[in-house]
């Protein structure tokens, strides 16, 4: 007892000084956070752009800190590079699509036709595939997409085939993978939804379609995007899927993984091309008004 | 703060996919030129430090995971006391790429790869007298372009091969015996033909060339001119569109070749053995224009941790009974003269020619392509390797 007392002391005259100096407060609520956040996160990718102006030893594949713009004229320039991004892009918004059409029945059921206490339930069971290695679910695809695989042998009788490996198969394992992260915003969305909103526009004598056009599409917009802003950037980024499922499909990750070994310059200059296209996302998002309720 | 449910719902998906994402960190470079920097081979041997860290192809440091009686790392780790621990490299690019990160104590790199270890200063000279078995390497693997400089030993010879044609007996028949069947002939298998994915197959193509279109004048498909290069690069955009998947990883080419959607390609003994033992209907041959191959070479890295423990391992991987061992299991020539009498099929060292120089002529083992043409052509320049790989990117489309 005697000994806690001075202790005590401390930790209240402690109190007391923080309580009066609020700044002091934040300051040391913040420093730790914020050193982390400039240092991990930026400064890695101010370090990624700052290497996308270096070269190569074209023999021993050595960084050489030479100043110059090569690699950005290479990006523009070829061909394959331009095709690989479109592809990229062209990827991640088939797999938003695909996941906002598929999460949106899902959510309505989880959200408001469910019995309230089977809710949690349900969306524990959406969230248990996250708990798999993704390795291990992309492999599982690899079999079902086989050669004489699940699918094939279920499509079988209908006279149809699986795609095989490529670029369906990749939209299709991607749109698996996150899934989860589309569901969830929208559950939470539907959720919110007011029920007299959804009465009110009955009475006024709008249809089921009409009422999900005006009234639960506006207001779930900004839940859509939310979602829509993860698997955009997970698919954008992704090349892990790609190389098991994909066949020979080349996305803009397997450009940069292929190039980081020898030519880590200009990985960092392809590694620019989706902060860029990302960043462009969030903004063409911010102006569909739906960032606004944050 | 107010913040919507959506987007709380969106941060909290957010911490699950911190959770659930995997990250890589890049690598670390060095500053290198083309003379190899002044490194000075070691004097003498230590103590050992209990622990080495290799880089390896797959199926050169077995210990026994992956089939219990395929494992020569147990033994070795009794006797010395070093722990082996291996990163299996899927190419000659990625081992550079490792070697660089100076994590790794020695290497098993190919002679693309070598020079440029050798160059960037991430491989030493070996003292060939503290690696008491280099006597019995046969003396065609010593001292050759790709592992010594000015005749400076910078590794230890393991063995050399020949990548091998493999084939589905079931679905490709009569059985192939020449490369067409992935080149001009592989729309018979469209869609289901494979290739190595990496720059260096660019070779491949070269080397069947120099035999379907003498007009070009490839006489040593590592060294080509514009010309030559493009019209390699040509054969293997037309063969793009009969591709079903590149391999780098060789579990990923057994699968497909089991599951059939891979009938054809290129492959290595390693990977035919391990797909026979599968039970995958395969076959294999060395198609009738030769092949392109490897001439492995261990190597010590200068930032090594465990220096004595790499130079035990490297006494060890080529002593004559483990030499024997990872070539059978490998399927490739051993390096070591007495491995031959060692060996479990009698006949191994005749089937791979382990001592037959001349059969090795027509093998074109692996080597990094540079501007100063390397068969020996003073009047034209040749294309180097990083214009090989950005050639690659541009092949796969």
């Amino acid at each position: 007892m005697t000994k806690t007392a001075p202790a005590a002391g401390f930790v209240r005259r402690l109190a007391g000084t923080l309580h009066r100096r609020p700044r002091l407060q934040l300051s040391l609520l913040l420093t730790a956070p914020l050193t982390w956040l400039v240092l991990a996160y930026l400064g890695s990718l101010s370090a990624l752009f700052l290497s996308a102006f270096w070269t190569t030893d074209s023999f021993t594949s050595s960084v050489v800190k030479v100043w110059n713009t090569d690699n950005f004229t290479t990006l523009f320039e070829s061909d394959v590079y331009r095709q690989v991004a479109l592809r990229s892009v062209g990827v991640a918004l088939a797999v938003t699509a695909l996941c906002a059409v598929i999460a949106f029945p899902v959510a309505f059921y989880t959200a408001r036709i469910a019995k309230p206490r089977w809710r949690p339930l349900l969306v524990v069971a959406i969230l248990t595939p996250l708990w798999a290695s993704y390795l291990v679910k992309a492999y599982a695809w690899r079999l079902i997409l086989a050669e004489g695989g699940l699918l094939d042998w279920l499509l079988g009788p209908l006279g149809l085939e699986g795609p095989g490996y490529g670029l369906t198969a990749t939209v299709l394992v991607l749109t698996y993978l996150w899934l989860p992260y589309m569901i969830l915003p929208i559950h939470a969305g539907l959720e919110q939804l007011p029920d007299n909103l959804l009465d009110a526009s009955a009475d006024l004598g709008a249809r089921t379609g009409r009422t999900f056009r005006s009234v639960v599409l506006p207001m779930l917009l900004p839940s859509i995007a939310a979602g829509s802003v993860f698997t955009f950037s997970l698919s954008l980024g992704d090349y892990i899927a790609v190389q098991i499922v994909g066949g020979k499909t080349q996305l803009i990750g397997n450009l940069i993984y292929s190039n980081i070994t020898l030519d880590l310059p200009l990985a960092a200059a392809l590694g620019t091309v989706p902060v860029v296209i990302i960043v462009g996302y969030l903004l063409a998002v911010r102006r569909t008004g739906a960032l606004s309720s944050l | 703060m107010r913040m919507s449910h959506a987007w709380k719902a969106a941060a909290a998906a957010g911490v699950l996919l911190l959770a659930t994402a995997c990250g890589s960190s890049g690598t670390s470079s060095s500053a290198g030129g083309f003379d190899p920097p002044d490194l000075k081979p070691r004097k003498q041997l230590g103590k050992t430090e209990g622990k080495v860290n290799l880089i390896a192809w797959a199926g050169y440091v077995e210990d026994g995971s992956n089939d219990p009686k395929v494992d020569w790392v147990s033994d070795f780790e009794k006797q010395t006391g070093c722990q082996v621990s291996t990163k299996t490299a899927a190419s000659s690019d990625e081992m550079v790429s490792l070697m660089k990160t100076g994590q790794y104590d020695a290497v098993s790199a190919s002679g693309d790869a070598s020079l440029r270890l050798i160059a960037s200063g991430d491989a030493e000279p070996v003292n060939t007298k503290l690696v008491p078995h280099y006597k019995d390497v046969f003396e065609g693997l010593k001292k050759k372009e790709w592992n010594s400089v000015d005749g400076v030993p910078y590794g230890i010879p393991h063995g050399r091969g020949a990548n091998l044609l493999m084939y589905n007996t079931q679905k490709v028949s009569p059985a192939p015996d020449s490369w067409s069947a992935v080149f001009d002939k592989a729309s018979a298998h469209k869609g289901k033909v494979t290739a190595y994915d990496s720059p260096i197959y660019i070779a491949d193509a070269a080397l069947y060339l120099m035999k379907s279109k003498p007009s070009l004048g490839i006489k040593n498909p590592y060294a080509l001119d514009q010309k030559q290069f493009d019209a390699a690069v040509d054969l293997l955009k037309d063969q793009n569109a009969n591709i079903g998947e590149y391999w780098s990883d060789y579990l990923k080419e057994i699968s497909a070749f089991k599951s059939g959607n891979s009938v054809v390609g290129t492959s290595w003994q390693v990977i035919v053995n391990a797909a026979q033992a599968e039970k995958a209907p395969v076959k294999a041959v060395l198609p009738k224009e030769g092949s392109t191959g490897w001439s492995d070479t261990w190597m010590v890295s200068p930032k090594a941790e465990h220096p004595n423990c790499a130079y035990k391992w490297m006494d060890w991987i080529i002593s004559p009974k483990v030499n024997a061992q990872v070539a059978e299991y490998f399927g490739e020539a051993p390096a070591n003269q007495k491995s031959c009498a060692l060996t479990a099929a009698k006949n191994h060292c005749d089937t791979f020619h382990a001592a037959d120089e001349p059969y090795w002529k027509k093998v074109h083992f692996w080597t990094t392509p540079v501007a100063q043409c390397l068969d020996g052509r003073k009047d034209t320049k040749c294309v180097p390797y990083a214009k090989w790989v950005q050639a690659w990117t541009e092949i796969k489309g």
